[in-house]
């Protein structure tokens, strides 16, 4: 080939390869769920109280991945359920935190999870019943766990239980549940603390961690704190 | 260390200065004073440092390794720069090198040094590593270690890992269970490491143990404490998605302060402890005595990480 | 009574009339890539149908694997078709399916006519070894600058401890394409570009024993490559080059893509191991002895028996792993009855022979560059062809080195240690014949020269450092930490990636004739040399200061290391950018001719043009000494060329039976 055939194959190969690396990096690399901001307009450190919702549902017919279990937040300002794992909070804040459980239930394998940690007074309230610990063990009464192991939180949530009808469609806006409430102090400082759940619920996958337990946006996530 | 190089053939003349002599010269201050400074200077800093036993004796044979590294570092570095520099080629030489093909001298040399110190350094550190006292180094055992303190039974500490977080049972404390790490300064521990799912590594770096967490399985290290402080245990084996963030602080504290701890956390976590799964040295999951209970009692059908769902008659 | 016999007639293979050559159609009737993509597409849809029937919802016929939330039968028949459909649109079962139709096929001892020149031919499966070693080339750059892409990648994620440019999802898969591409492909990154290309001409012969062979093994690369890649688009996998169970059977469907794509690899190596050592064997010119077989060459053959050893179990651990994965098997799985250790013994069985297989070829180049840059022989051949040898054999007995901590049974563990200190030493081999090579040598300090030198420096502190890792004691606190991470870096980067960029600045003249930028290429070897060490010398005490492997966190008096270390790796990254940029200049735009043999090697491949011609060899030479004869007055050349009629004959009848072919 002569020498300017040779210029321009190379520059057009190039800029292929450039475009494909870039959209590559963009679309997965960058590619991360949406998060929602509680820290916006709230002073961290100042004795303010942010009110953060969850729910988790034991589908999520908004997904590529509709039989796996997820997490949803609702979204502060408009209302709506969103389906992200990942929220901003800010430092040195009170959070109190209502979730509700829409799931089913599974024993814990390590029932020391059962546990309630980190929360203010030790203890959660599970539709308005103050619980220091569960037992996922005896009978259908853990359906999942919210845990922040970076501030020592566990909370699990309670389960509708065997015979109720669990909400076919996600997010869930009807259906039995259970209603979750506890409260937890932000920790001081910038920093990323990762939540999981702990009950092994992902569906066909060793020891059921795999799958949405390893995947952010559904059982697992992370709470940014911001000062 | 280096073997005075003789020529080959036989000395073109006077002005042929001996480069065997020279670079031995210059190599001989070279390694003694990095010697020096390795074992005097940086030797009581080297990690991981002297907290436990284990980590003392790390850092010795760190230390050993490190002054016999760095005389042959020394070596093949002084050599390479004397040559490059003096046996450059001049512009303009277009001559060859001389035809030297070999020295059965050098070569048998070379090879009974390197054999030597090779020796060496597995025979120290089989030493490092069964010698009593040394208990295996840190690091893990598997089920039946063989190396093990003197002296009675150590303090057990089960290290549970799972995804992603280590827990702590302490069977002489009732077996109760905890996400802080407490251990006494002075007293032989035992560390039995398992998994509940994925191979993670419990690594705690200032008492210099690390142990591999494989599922069903009892990986056993030992160690002493020899200086109260803060201990970083970190996961050391790619675990999944949060690996990198599964780390936690532990203490350790005087015999008096952990002993009352351990007492008042037992007292303080004995509603928890009832419904764990007793004391054992690997937990599967599946044989828990109270899964078939539970299961049949609730009808759960849950997916509770089999393959087979529980009402699958060729679950083996 | 006698038997008539009817008189000999020339015959192609299989029977039949002596075939004439291929017709000469246009480039795209001619199976080449585009059929081969175009099969690859069409094998994965079908390979996914067929998935999807066997496990799809509905009626099924395996309803356990329904239950499976994750489908890997569609993905994983998916890739198999798909490799299949590959090979078959680059017509690698042309020529079988021919032959079973009893239809002559083509003789591959002589390259036809056509094939001799164009562009066209290095997209084809083409069974001159020449060609299949210049793709090699190419396809081994493409594979590296990727996988240097993901690194920086993962080193822009350390720069902060907690400020966090990727989601630790993204991180925890960008560390294992990383790590799988780099020690997946680069496996061959020298036996596969220099040694399918320089091995025939370095002993004499005009071909290597099996060119389907050969080119099958380079054709399976793109493909390993591919699939590697298209893991991210299934969510990549989360478990490192390494693929420990039982996280690799929890992991979701990218993991299929590891799997698949390494086990293709490992048969990519098992095929082009045993065509080189066949080679290397059977096809020596008379008169080329073992002792006269240039050091380069027993570095291939160490490595290819490596491969062909070694592979297979490589490959049988990703078949478990994957019937683990889609058949429901336990093998991995420790409640069903499996073990997790038989994953760990299987895959460092294979591993640590394979690290191996990534150092031995950079020994050998780097043993062939020094002679003809310090115009000196070699020192001590014999003990650098025993060391190679030595060390090869002893890879097979050190793999627990890597398993001191998990448990296995502690009389194992001084064993262990002995044997892997007793590799060291030859190893430390070649230092000795370097040193020796060196002394009193005329060193020319030309690029390829300055890449040895630097693979010396580089493996010097790789090699000392795996000392200190072979130490059980030692070894706790440096196992699964950056220490081991920077011990690899610099054998593998540092040792394997400058001996073969030297190798590259070395042969590029005989290869193509062309000679690479010498000035563009010093600045390279500057730059590449001292962001290289700047990048992983730190990483030692990064991890003897506790920080583990694979890791997005860690603790923050270690943050201004960790950003040395990455804006290191990005002026690393753009030396390697500069290479880029050099090959490109120098093959595309200058192609400055470089014929006949500018670095003056005595090598017998230097003795033909450049590049050679299609056979390589107008006649079988008679090889008469070794290559390394610099400093001998008056030397031989090391072959005859042109051997008087007879020579070859009576060399065989006067060589006795059992020695006919060597």
């Amino acid at each position: 080939m002569s020498l300017p055939a040779r210029v321009v194959t190379l520059v057009v190969a190039f800029l292929a390869v450039a475009a494909v690396a870039v959209f590559v990096v963009v679309h997965y690399f960058l590619f991360s769920p949406q998060l929602v901001d509680f820290a916006s307009g709230v002073t961290p450190d100042a004795g303010a109280t942010v009110h953060v919702v969850l729910q988790e549902d034991p589908q999520n017919t908004v997904s590529s991945h509709p039989d796996w279990v997820s997490y949803f937040i609702q979204d502060p300002k408009t209302g709506k359920w969103l389906h992200t794992t990942i929220f901003r909070v800010p430092a040195g804040t009170k959070v109190d935190m209502t979730i509700y459980g829409y799931d089913g239930c599974t024993p814990l394998r390590n029932p020391y999870f059962g546990k309630v940690t980190g929360t203010i007074g030790g203890t959660e309230d599970v539709d308005g019943k103050p619980v220091k610990q569960l037992n996922s063990w005896s009978g259908c009464t853990v359906g999942h766990t919210f845990s922040i192991p970076g501030i020592n939180l566990n909370v699990p949530m309670g389960s509708p239980g065997l015979t109720a009808t669990l909400c076919g469609t996600s997010p869930c806006t009807s259906g039995p549940h259970e209603t979750m409430t506890f409260s937890f102090m932000t920790p001081k400082g910038t920093g990323q603390y990762f939540w999981q759940c702990r009950i092994p619920c992902g569906g066909g996958f060793i020891d059921g961690f795999g799958g949405p337990m390893q995947t952010i946006g559904f059982m697992t996530g992370y709470m940014e704190v911001v000062s | 260390m280096a073997a005075s190089v003789a020529d080959d053939r036989p000395a073109p003349g006077a002005a042929e200065p001996n480069h065997g002599l020279r670079i031995f010269l210059i190599w001989l201050p070279v390694a003694v004073i990095a010697d020096v400074l390795l074992w005097v200077v940086y030797g009581p800093h080297m990690p991981p440092g002297r907290m436990s036993n284990s980590a003392a004796s790390q850092q010795f044979d760190i230390k050993v390794m490190s002054v016999i590294a760095a005389p042959i570092m020394a070596f093949v570095l002084v050599f390479g720069i004397y040559a490059l520099i003096v046996w450059r080629r001049r512009d303009d030489d277009e001559e060859d090198g001389p035809p030297i093909h070999g020295n059965a001298r050098i070569q048998t040399t070379w090879i009974t040094v390197t054999s030597v110190i090779v020796l060496f350094l597995a025979g120290f550190g089989t030493y490092e590593l069964v010698a009593p006292g040394f208990a295996g180094a840190g690091g893990g055992e598997g089920p039946s270690p063989i190396w093990k303190p003197s002296g009675g039974t150590p303090l057990q500490v089960q290290v549970i890992a799972q995804q992603w977080r280590f827990t702590y049972r302490y069977p002489q404390f009732g077996g109760f269970e905890t996400t802080a790490l407490m251990l006494p300064v002075g007293e032989p521990i035992q560390f039995n490491v398992t998994s509940l799912d994925v191979i993670h590594s419990f690594w705690a770096y200032q008492l210099g143990v690390k142990a591999d967490a494989n599922p069903g399985v009892n990986n056993v290290a030992y160690t002493t404490a020899e200086q109260t402080g803060t201990v970083t245990v970190r996961c050391a084996e790619l675990c999944g998605l949060w690996h990198g963030a599964m780390f936690n602080f532990g203490k350790v504290v005087s015999v008096a302060a952990f002993r009352a701890w351990a007492t008042k956390t037992e007292a303080q976590l004995a509603s928890i402890t009832k419904i764990l799964p007793p004391y054992a040295t690997s937990y599967d999951p599946t044989v828990v005595p109270q899964i078939n209970k539970a299961m049949a009692k609730a009808g759960i059908a849950g997916a509770n990480g089999y393959y087979y769902p529980p009402q699958d008659p060729v679950q083996p | 009574m006698s038997i008539e016999t009817q008189p000999e007639r020339a015959q192609g293979a299989g029977g039949g009339e002596p075939v004439a050559p291929e017709g000469k159609r246009a480039w795209w009737r001619r199976p080449a890539i585009h059929t081969a993509a175009g099969g690859a597409v069409v094998g994965y849809l079908l390979g996914h149908l067929l998935g999807n029937y066997l496990a799809g919802s509905g009626p099924s016929l395996y309803p356990n694997i329904v239950l499976s939330d994750s489908s890997d039968w569609p993905i994983v028949l998916g890739y198999l078709l798909a490799i299949i459909g590959w090979l078959a649109g680059l017509g690698v079962f042309n020529d079988v399916f021919r032959q079973m139709a009893g239809r002559p096929a083509p003789v591959s001892t002589g390259v036809p006519e056509h094939e001799t020149s164009g562009l066209a031919r290095y997209f084809r499966y083409s069974l001159d070894h020449k060609v299949v070693g210049i793709q090699y080339l190419v396809g081994m750059l493409i594979y590296f600058c990727t996988a240097g892409l993901f690194a920086m990648a993962i080193r822009t994620e350390l720069l902060s401890p907690t400020d966090h440019v990727f989601t630790s999802q993204v991180y925890v898969e960008l560390v294992g394409e990383h790590g799988t591409m780099m020690m997946m492909l680069m496996s061959s990154v020298i036996l596969g570009p220099f040694g399918n290309y320089l091995v025939p001409l370095m002993i004499g012969s005009k071909r290597v024993a099996f060119p389907r062979i050969e080119a099958l093994s380079f054709w399976l690369t793109p493909m390993a490559f591919l699939i590697l890649l298209s893991g991210l688009m299934l969510g990549g996998f989360p478990f490192g080059w390494t693929g420990y169970a039982p996280l690799s059977i929890q992991a979701t469907v990218g993991a299929d893509s590891y799997a698949v794509a390494f086990g293709l690899m490992g048969i990519s190596l098992i095929l082009a191991g045993f065509n080189i050592i066949v080679t290397i064997i059977c096809y020596r010119a008379p008169g080329m002895r073992w002792s006269r077989l240039p050091a380069f060459i027993w570095a291939m053959l160490s490595t290819a028996f490596l491969m062909v050893l070694a592979a297979p179990v490589l490959v049988g651990g990703m078949y478990m792993l994957l019937m683990d994965r889609t058949a429901q098997t336990a093998f991995f799985e420790d409640s069903l009855g499996g073990s997790s250790y038989l994953y760990q013994n299987l895959f460092w069985f294979f591993g640590h022979p394979e690290v191996y297989i990534l150092a031995l070829p950079g020994f050998g180049i780097v043993s062939e560059i020094i002679p003809v840059f310090c115009r000196k022989p070699l020192f001590a051949y014999k003990v650098a062809a025993a060391g190679m040898i030595g060390v090869s054999l002893l890879s097979f007995f050190v793999w627990q080195h890597h398993l001191f901590d998990s448990g296995i049974n502690p009389d194992m563990r001084p064993l262990f240690m002995l044997t892997t200190e007793l590799i060291s030493i030859p190893t430390g081999f070649i230092y000795l014949v370097a040193l020796g090579t060196f002394w009193k040598a005329k060193i020319r300090f030309s690029v390829p020269m300055l890449f040895a030198l630097g693979m010396y420096f580089n493996f010097l502190v790789g090699g000392v450092s795996g000392v200190f890792l072979s130490d059980v004691p030692a070894d706790t606190t440096e196992h699964g930490s950056f220490f081991v991470m920077a011990h690899f870096h610099y054998t593998i980067m540092g040792g394997l990636i400058f001996a073969f960029m030297g190798g590259v600045y070395y042969w590029l003249p005989k290869m193509m004739g062309i000679k690479l930028n010498e000035k563009l290429g010093k600045w390279q070897f500057w730059t590449m040399f001292i962001f290289f060490n700047s990048t992983f010398l730190p990483l030692f005490a990064v991890g003897m200061a506790g920080q583990p492997r694979r890791v997005f966190e860690y603790a923050t008096n270690l943050t201004g290391i960790n950003d040395w270390v990455s804006i290191s790796s990005f002026l690393l990254g753009g030396s390697i950018l500069l290479f880029v940029i050099n090959f490109v200049w120098s093959t595309v735009f200058v192609r400055e001719r470089e014929v006949g043999n500018p670095w003056q090697s005595l090598g017998l491949e230097w003795q033909v043009p450049s590049p050679p011609p299609p056979g390589n060899f107008e006649k079988v030479p008679v090889i008469l000494t070794g290559p390394y004869n610099y400093g001998v007055k008056d030397a031989q050349p090391v072959a005859d060329l042109n051997p008087p009629a007879g020579v070859l004959s009576a060399a065989i009848a006067q060589a006795a039976p059992v020695e006919a072919e060597a």
